[in-house]
């Protein structure tokens, strides 16, 4: 029971910090089409410029201060990059970005080195806010929880009841009718990406301190993103909102769990050695396989649902 | 009328092919040292692998983003099958070792590419990575096949030397891999003149239209994401042929970039393209690697910059003066390149000495100081001389880059004018 709940709080306050990414990327997908592969990227970047404010200035300014310069690089990207290469297609855009991760990998290489930096919580949360049985639960984990909540309610404000929120909503749909109206749909665009970065670069400030900031974070975190987003639906906000909390569940309870095959087949009655055929197999315990979980999630989720959790269309 | 598809045999293509093998047979002869047999072996593997990928990229439209997989679980069958062979528990010719690669990698091909080949386009790109992010994870579950950290070694030289050869010295090895090199290039290249290969085409350009001609694009595109895997695992077997190593990596999804980054490079719009870029890459990636830490960083650079002015690959920048060539105009072109290229060289020099020096001050300084030297002048980094010089040069060189490029443009301007000339006379 101890372990179910603060296990479930951990994947609570790590699905949240998923989504906080993976609603950048869907928002940044489903008015472009375009999937950004640099998205985990702008959280590496997000932790690192974190760190670097928070040892010249403090965490606190870092928190707004990472975001926003996250956020001026977003929107570069978009208005000298992406728009340049739009003409030639979406591949060619994917591979963009795909590039442009390549080297934010390559200068974070450069500039922080290949060791993980030591980007600290800070002491004012480094308590621990109570204790479920004999676990103290840290406050920093809270505050994460917190943060990401908040940030939810925010976008979920600015999306349905502000102005630019519904030009952006139109601009899901309809460009073509915004544009006649007199919007500028293309600066629509690069404010969509700019904020989808600025989410990165704030779940890269959040998370950065509260797991590992090092130049891999970007390639791990990213590819569980993209699994986010296929399994929630391309494109749909609420779908990934959900598919955050499973995903996130699934890899932190997994880690958990130390029984493999082998344990059945003795519950079983089933006699098993290291001769048996396919022992390699049966051998693998449940937190060996964590890291393939949400993959195997991903590919099941198409072959019976191709549209994802929620999504409404296919690619 | 018909459709007449252009004779498979005839007298211009049988010229390219024979030079080819003859390049493919005579290179070792020139360059004999080992450093660079081991490079054209690398790149003849390189070459089938990025052939492969662009079957999927260049010919059906398909970006994928695993396809390593493949290469790499060819791999591992194959160095299996050559450990089992070296045991004695299995007989095959390690000739034919590929074939067994091959087979491994369409194998795979059918089970994945039957879940994957549903999609396409953004989708199709995101399952393919998907699955290689499933197969790299799974590589460190599964030790006894895959070899864990260590990877599985072997020992090319098996069984009894038929007429002399034991693939023990890295020539007999080179020839392996040109012979079957040159066959999987004939091959690939005959796969684009059949019906398959142009429905192919077609799935790319306009899948709707396709499935009107009565084709089903989902198959199409199952065909041939079956027959790059065949390929690929060729690919594979050769590679765990030359290293006698085969590891995790080589099903990871950096190998699997590193392919998507040979066939663009290359230009995947064109057949020969991927083979440039196979050979430019794999020469970059040796020969760079040699010289700065940083390698990576300005190979990701060149990446983006084609991207973003050549989007067509070095092949497509090549077919560009096919027209001028033809009306004996490219010699108009030539004084304008050079101080294009002089210019660029400038930019070059600029960008490399910020890069170098932010290396230096960053990461070196703990271990070798702020003192450096750089195209043979010797500085210290920490001081502030270096870094306003090498924004200077910088600057001056995007300006005079930004100059070259309206004299190219109104050179083509002039030849141009030529060209169309010529056509309306």
């Amino acid at each position: 029971m101890e372990f179910f709940l603060v296990t479930l709080l951990n994947s609570l306050s790590y699905g949240l910090l998923l989504f906080m990414l993976s609603s950048g990327l869907t928002l940044i997908f489903s008015m472009m089409g375009v999937l950004n592969f640099a998205h985990a990227s702008f959280y590496m970047l997000g932790a690192y410029f974190a760190f670097q404010t928070s040892q010249a200035i403090g965490f606190w300014p870092a928190l707004v201060v990472a975001p926003i310069a996250v956020a001026a690089l977003g929107a570069i990207t978009e208005r000298y990059g992406l728009r340049t290469v739009h003409k030639y297609g979406h591949v060619a855009e994917l591979l963009f970005t795909f590039g442009l991760a390549y080297i934010i990998e390559e200068i974070v290489h450069l500039i922080w080195g290949r060791a993980p930096v030591e980007y600290k919580i800070p002491a004012v949360l480094d308590f621990s806010a109570f204790s479920i049985f004999s676990t103290q639960y840290p406050a920093y984990r809270v505050f994460m929880m917190l943060v990401s909540v908040g940030m939810l309610i925010a976008l979920y404000f600015a999306l349905t009841r502000t102005r630019i929120g519904l030009i952006i909503q139109a601009s899901l749909t309809h460009p073509d009718m915004v544009e006649s109206l007199g919007h500028n749909v293309p600066r629509v665009f690069m404010t969509v990406f700019a904020g989808g970065a600025a989410l990165a670069g704030l779940a890269g400030v959040i998370g950065g301190n509260a797991f590992v900031t090092e130049p891999g974070m970007a390639a791990s975190v990213g590819t569980i993103v993209f699994v986010v987003v296929v399994f929630g639906g391309m494109g749909s906000l609420a779908g990934a909102f959900v598919a955050s909390l499973v995903i996130g569940a699934v890899q932190t309870f997994s880690v958990g769990f130390d029984y493999s095959l082998l344990n059945l087949f003795a519950l079983l009655g089933i006699e098993t050695s290291a001769d048996s055929a396919w022992y390699d197999l049966w051998k693998v315990t449940i937190s060996q396989a964590g890291p393939v979980l949400p993959y195997i999630l991903m590919v099941l989720m198409l072959i019976f649902r191709p549209k994802g959790l929620m999504g409404t269309r296919e690619g | 009328m018909a459709y007449q598809p252009p004779p498979l045999i005839h007298r211009k293509r049988l010229l390219t092919w024979g030079l080819t093998a003859a390049v493919l047979i005579v290179m070792p002869l020139i360059f004999k040292q080992s450093f660079a047999l081991s490079m054209m072996s690398q790149m003849g593997i390189a070459i089938i692998f990025a052939l492969s990928y662009n079957m999927l990229l260049g010919q059906t439209g398909m970006l994928s983003f695993g396809h390593a997989v493949y290469f790499g679980l060819g791999a591992f069958f194959s160095v299996h099958a050559l450990n089992a062979v070296g045991a004695g528990n299995f007989h095959w010719p390690v000739t034919l070792l590929p074939l067994i690669g091959g087979v491994a990698g369409l194998f795979f091909g059918v089970i994945f590419g039957y879940v994957t080949t549903k999609h396409s386009g953004t989708p199709f790109a995101m399952i393919s990575l998907g699955i290689a992010e499933m197969v790299a994870a799974c590589s460190l579950m599964f030790p006894t096949f895959f070899g864990g950290e260590g990877g599985i070694s072997t020992d090319r030289v098996v069984g009894n030397a038929v007429m002399g050869i034991t693939f023990g010295p890295s020539i007999q090895v080179y020839y392996l891999i040109a012979g079957w090199c040159f066959v999987c290039m004939v091959a690939m290249y005959a796969l684009t003149q059949t019906p398959l290969g142009r429905m192919a085409n077609a799935v790319r350009d306009n899948a709707e239209r396709a499935r009107f001609v009565g084709y089903n694009p989902t198959h199409v595109r199952y065909m041939m994401l079956m027959l790059s895997s065949f390929f690929a695992g060729i690919a594979g077997a050769l590679a765990a042929i030359n290293y006698e190593l085969v590891t995790a990596e080589n099903v990871g999804v950096v190998a699997s970039g590193n392919v998507l980054l040979m066939s663009f490079i290359g230009g995947i719009g064109h057949f020969f393209g991927p083979i440039i870029g196979a050979m430019l890459v794999t020469f970059i990636q040796s020969a760079l690697s040699n010289y700065t830490l940083a390698w990576l960083l300005y190979f990701g650079l060149f990446f983006l910059v084609m991207i973003l002015f050549a989007p067509g690959g070095i092949a497509s920048l090549i077919t560009l003066h096919k027209p001028a060539w033809e009306v004996a105009q490219v010699r108009k072109l030539v004084p304008s390149y050079i101080v294009a290229g002089l210019a660029g060289a400038v930019l070059l020099v600029g960008v490399i000495s910020l890069i170098e020096m932010i290396y230096q001050v960053e990461t070196k300084a703990e271990q070798s100081g702020t003192e450096m030297s750089l195209f043979g002048i010797g500085f210290d980094a920490a001081t502030v001389m270096p870094w306003v010089v090498s924004v200077c040069i910088l600057f001056v060189g995007a300006l005079l880059l930004w100059m070259a490029s309206r004299y190219v443009r109104s050179s083509w301007t002039q030849v141009a004018a030529v060209i169309n000339a010529r056509r309306s006379a």
